[in-house]
């Protein structure tokens, strides 16, 4: 192999958009947040590869929360909404055959999981996963419905805004990343300790999905958008000097 | 003002929370679908290699273990190559997908990998890197998944001349690396998010 030939490696993260591990807004944060520096490599093949998940992977309503954990002939209580939106990175490429793992509370709030006990009721059609593989041009699209707000113990009165767990495998294990879509007008979300974690609006407006009417199918489900930035790798025709770190 | 460079920025992390396996290990956490969890068995057949099993515990800052959190690996196989699309240096073995994934037990809180001793992998600069695995740590209370990386004690001579344990500034920390031997075949690595015996995290 010929030394970097075929790249400079990911970008380097920017952890002005990025939330530090200890938040004590975010009381969980305390006890689980690395104290020293994080050492800081630039990526190797151990980073720059990742795992592969083909379309065999993947059922036919694995991207349908509405029928995928229903009875047949039934369907999931709630708003029914459309997600869709782009994977890129942050050159502005899409990523695609990327997987997107996504889950969620049923529209009272409500997890379906041992652990969770919030007095809402569970959805019997209702699971609450889904996952896709993003298309050639870095595009997926899912239909759900749209989940509750719920409260959660950390202040005396927290609640989450209306939210779904993204997890997103790129074409390397430095870009794996977990976030959440917000839904565009929630006054939850700048009440939440969860969001306050990130201390830049942008990083923030970044995750909050906005209504597309223009995608919404009528007399059926409103539509948002969601694009998913990973990070990039550093483009140059010029290779990289040995570097004797 | 200059022109604008265009580049995006990367979206940013949030915590896994306390639900993770409903959207990662939906069958685990008891919601049969997809036929099974993504991860759950990285041989896929005969592998090559030596087979060996990694179990660990991660804990937090006052020393109880982390019940829910879920923890991937990565790793070349046993030649030194990754079953990865951007592998271009040879051909992975076909019955090892080098990924896995664990939860921690609802118990106890142990992880565990049954996987194959990992070949050597080069460095940027072409050097080779001693045997290793990328581990990835989210869960609640944990802003942006945790990268660390596992070595192996029994491979003091690989360890020795690894270009990123020798140039760790606080070479004391670099045990916080090393997966200590158990028995012929099996390994632990405990990871603490705190304290004097913090893991090395990364950012890479």
């Amino acid at each position: 192999m010929s030394e970097n030939s075929t790249n400079g490696g990911y970008i380097a993260r920017d952890w002005t958009r990025q939330p530090s591990a200890y938040t004590p807004g975010y009381k969980t944060t305390v006890k689980r947040s690395p104290q020293a520096a994080l050492l800081s490599f630039p990526t190797t093949l151990s980073e720059e590869t990742s795992p592969v998940f083909g379309h065999g992977n993947i059922g036919k309503l694995d991207n349908d929360l509405i029928h995928n954990f229903a009875k047949p002939g039934e369907s999931a209580i709630g708003p029914r909404i459309i997600v869709y939106g782009r994977v890129l990175d942050e050159t502005g490429r899409p990523v695609p055959g990327a997987l997107l793992e996504f889950w969620q509370a049923n529209a009272g709030g409500r997890y379906r999981h041992a652990k969770e006990g919030y007095i809402a009721p569970l959805d019997p059609n209702f699971g609450g996963c889904g996952r896709m593989i993003t298309d050639e041009n870095g595009s997926y699209e899912f239909r759900t419905i749209q989940p509750g707000p719920y409260p959660w113990p950390n202040g005396m009165n927290d609640w989450r805004p209306a939210h779904i767990h993204f997890s997103i495998f790129g074409h390397g294990f430095s870009q794996r990343l977990i976030t959440q879509m917000y839904f565009e007008g929630d006054p939850l979300i700048p009440l939440c300790p969860i969001v306050r974690v990130l201390n830049d609006q942008r990083a923030i407006d970044d995750l909050t999905a906005p209504l597309d009417m223009n995608r919404t199918l009528p007399m059926d489900a409103r539509a948002y958008k969601f694009d998913i930035v990973l990070r990039g790798r550093r483009q140059t025709y010029f290779e990289n000097r040995k570097e004797r770190l | 003002m200059a022109q604008k460079l265009d580049y995006l920025k990367e979206s940013a992390s949030q915590t896994a929370g306390p639900y993770v396996h409903i959207g990662c290990m939906p069958n685990f956490s008891g919601i049969s679908i997809y036929g099974g969890d993504l991860g759950t068995s990285m041989k896929t057949g005969q592998v090559s290699g030596k087979e060996i099993k990694i179990s660990g515990v991660v804990y937090d800052g006052v020393g109880a273990p982390l019940r829910d959190a879920m923890i991937e690996l990565w790793q070349a196989d046993a030649a030194g190559l990754y079953p990865s699309a951007n592998e271009t240096r040879g051909n992975p073995d076909p019955n090892f997908t080098g990924f896995g994934r664990s939860p921690g037990d609802p118990v106890t809180g142990e992880f565990v990998f049954e996987t194959v001793k990992p070949g050597r992998v080069p460095f940027r600069d072409g050097r080779l890197q001693a045997p290793h695995a990328t581990l990835w740590i989210v869960a609640r209370g944990i802003n942006i998944g945790l990268h660390t990386r596992l070595y192996f004690e029994d491979e003091a001579d690989a360890n020795s001349e690894d270009p990123i344990l020798t140039r760790i500034e606080h070479q004391n920390r670099v045990p916080t690396l090393l997966a200590k031997k158990t028995g012929e075949a099996a390994y632990r690595f405990d990871i603490h998010l705190q304290g004097p015996k913090e893991t090395i995290f990364f950012d890479m």
